[in-house]
């Protein structure tokens, strides 16, 4: 009995020939899970905002900082780009190199077009002395808000890397493969800003 | 043993599901289209919501967290592809798990901090405790 079960064993942990997976065909997964793991940043430094937000240490508040009509700017410009990203991999998809390099740089232009403005509001924030040191609402405003840009910031810079390589070496398979994952990765973080929008920006105001 | 085997034994099976998941990996131009103009919507009546005020605050903000569920879920059908068959099952997984820490992570620090704050604030301070604490 025992001597089957070893057999068994064997058989299954050390199989005599592994079995045959393609090159980076667990890639998609592994990056899920990593944007899982990076939701969950995001979910802590939510609960800090939340449990720190309405903490205005006699500063200002939401109301008196927050420009809605530049935050629904913001929210178009990566509402936007996660369209035309679609598009670049809808291009790919058929091999159009030229349409996917094209439809990627317009993404890039509106994340850019994302960050800039974000940087404006925040320069605007340091000017009027509502800095992240102001309070403990501006504190975990700052983390929260900053820690979504810096991800854009990364994303733009992997977006252009991106440009080179299929400009390059063509939509190969190893291209395609990263710039599905940088797909997931550009959707996650617009998924990530319409929890921002909702719960820093509008409902700060409605405070 | 079936169980076992099942997964080594059919290559076909696991190559008919994958060419299947790449067809739908990368959605189509109408539905991202379609994303696009249903996130137009939930995002433009939040907005306009805030900023005109027709209704009260507390009405306004239960609207505006239902329109964010709603567009969280449709960014993640029509943008990310998210479906139950997506890596034999497993991105769904993974994503229920987040759902799950994120919901007690969420829900846990706000409950315990609020009490927190509503209980050990102002009355019950160091200098109340007084004598024990010499």
């Amino acid at each position: 009995m025992s001597a089957q079960v070893a057999e068994f064993d064997r058989d299954l942990f050390h199989p005599e020939e592994e079995p045959h997976h393609a090159e980076g065909s667990s890639t998609m997964l592994g990056f899920w899970i990593y944007l899982m793991s990076d939701c969950l940043i995001f979910a802590m430094l939510f609960a800090t905002y939340g449990v720190l937000g309405t903490s205005y240490a006699g500063g200002p508040g939401p109301k008196e900082l927050f420009e809605l009509p530049l935050v629904a700017l913001n929210t178009s410009m990566l509402l936007l780009s996660s369209i035309t990203y679609g598009f670049a991999m809808l291009n790919m998809t058929e091999g159009k190199q030229r349409a996917t390099l094209v439809w990627l740089g317009i993404t890039g232009l509106f994340g850019a077009a994302f960050l800039s403005i974000e940087l404006y509001e925040f320069y605007h924030l340091i000017h009027e002395g509502a800095t992240p040191q102001r309070s403990a609402f501006l504190s975990s405003f700052f983390t929260l808000v900053g820690t979504h840009g810096l991800h854009v910031t990364f994303g733009i810079i992997w977006l252009v890397t991106l440009m080179v390589q299929v400009a390059r070496k063509g939509l190969i398979t190893a291209n395609r493969r990263r710039l599905m994952c940088l797909s997931l990765f550009w959707h996650f973080l617009d998924v990530i800003w319409i929890g921002v929008f909702t719960f820093v920006y509008l409902m700060g105001m409605l405070r | 043993m079936s169980a076992v085997s099942d997964g080594y034994d059919n290559p076909e099976h696991a190559v008919q599901d994958h060419a299947h998941d790449d067809e739908e990996a990368h959605g189509s131009r109408k539905g991202y289209w379609i994303g696009f103009a249903l996130s137009v919507v939930l995002t433009a009546i939040p907005f306009w919501l805030v900023m005109t005020n027709p209704l009260s605050a507390q009405t306004t903000a239960l609207i505006i967290m239902a329109f964010a569920a709603v567009q969280i879920v449709v960014h993640m059908i029509f943008f990310l592809h998210m479906n139950r068959r997506a890596e034999g099952g497993w991105s769904m997984m993974a994503l229920l798990f987040t759902i799950v820490i994120v919901g007690i992570s969420l829900a846990g620090s706000l409950w315990v901090m609020y009490h927190m704050n509503a209980n050990m604030m102002p009355a019950m301070d160091m200098q109340d405790m007084g004598g024990g604490m010499g």
